[in-house]
């Protein structure tokens, strides 16, 4: 952090742009906070049966990430998923 | 050919009607036959924006339902040889009108005019279904705020999921001494979020709202506003025209502030 910094203060701009680019992103994915959670509670279900997770720490987001093609931004499900341990408790292995 | 121009926002209030009117007005200025229709179907406001709320004898409804032929219907704005009007219905609802009848309403008109601009009602119901359903191109209005950019965004889905071919943004009511204290969001985050082509900034002018009071658009005033929207008929007619320069100059003092808060 520069010297500079400590004078710049957010402004109310900079704040309705991050606003917008957040509630775009839910919007155009059309996934409202409810679906984001059933997804999530699936996801652990399904991960569950083969290893340990930190279903606490799971953390699901839709974000946006730059397309492969060349047809700009396009949006995507991140998912960061703890693992407690490798080997599931309950594996028959 | 002709082209068949849909002006549509989602919220209310950003300035629809106005850019209607002005780019219907500074279109016909440059020599082009063009027909403003109000699909605003129970709150009609096109008329009034352009001076001609007592020359109305038929409406948009009655041609639809057969009452009248559309020359009856269209409203030759005296001051421009080459614009019409076809007003809205005021005392029906969006229901009175189907988005195939429309259409064919508008294959009517392409005979004659070479640009047909349809004015849309706010939302995203009959009423948008209607006025988008004929539509080659479509300008979306929007202004710097939370609230009509995310409306604009919904709006821009909906034209891609209809198939519209052409999408291009305006963006209205620009105040460029808060955009400067960063108060206000600049026309690059706009275009950044909404990620489609700019046509249009239109600064926030009281000219506007003068004219609008005396019935007369103003493109092609000398004012800003008025620039803005000249500039956007040449840009829809395939014109390079750059951007104005809506910058507000300031002082070494007021440069001095910049340079502190920037960095």
């Amino acid at each position: 952090m520069g010297l500079m910094d400590f004078f710049k203060k957010k402004t109310s701009g900079d704040i309705a742009k991050d606003r917008l680019k957040l509630v775009l992103v839910s919007d155009r994915a059309n996934c409202s906070p409810d679906v984001m959670e059933m997804i999530k509670n699936d996801i652990i279900q399904v991960i569950s049966k083969y290893m340990e997770i930190d279903a606490e720490g799971l953390d699901i987001q839709i974000t946006q990430t730059e397309s492969d093609g060349n047809n700009g931004n396009v949006p995507a499900l991140y998912a960061n998923i703890p693992i407690k341990d490798m080997k599931h408790p309950s594996s028959a292995r | 050919m002709s082209e068949v121009i849909v002006i549509t926002s989602g919220k209310g209030g950003v300035g629809k009607t106005t850019t209607t009117a002005n780019v219907g007005t500074g279109l016909a200025q440059l020599d082009k036959k063009v027909v403003l229709i109000d699909t605003d179907i129970g709150l009609r406001n096109l008329d009034v924006v352009m001076g001609l709320e007592n020359r109305i004898v038929y409406n948009l409804v009655d041609v639809i339902e057969g009452n009248c032929r559309m020359k009856q219907a269209l409203i030759k704005d005296k001051r421009y040889p080459n614009l019409s009007l076809l007003p809205s219905a005021q005392t029906r609802d969006k229901s009175a009108v189907s988005p195939e009848q429309m259409v064919k309403l508008i294959e009517e008109l392409r005979e004659d005019f070479d640009y047909i601009l349809l004015d849309c009602p706010a939302g995203i119901e009959q009423g948008f279904k209607n006025a988008i359903a004929g539509a080659d191109r479509a300008l979306v209005v929007t202004t710097p705020e939370v609230s009509a950019i995310r409306d604009a965004d919904r709006i821009i889905g909906l034209l891609c999921a209809n198939e519209v071919k052409q999408t291009e943004l305006i963006v209205n009511r620009l105040r460029m001494d808060m955009v400067k204290r960063g108060d206000m969001m600049n026309i690059n985050d706009v275009t950044d979020i909404l990620a489609i082509d700019l046509i249009g900034a239109v600064p926030d002018d009281e000219q506007i709202v003068i004219s609008t009071n005396q019935g007369e658009p103003l493109v092609g005033t000398d004012c800003l506003a008025g620039k803005a929207f000249a500039n956007i008929c040449h840009r829809i007619l395939g014109e390079e025209v750059p951007f104005l320069d809506l910058e507000i100059k300031s002082s070494v003092w007021g440069k001095l502030k910049e340079i502190f808060k920037k960095n």
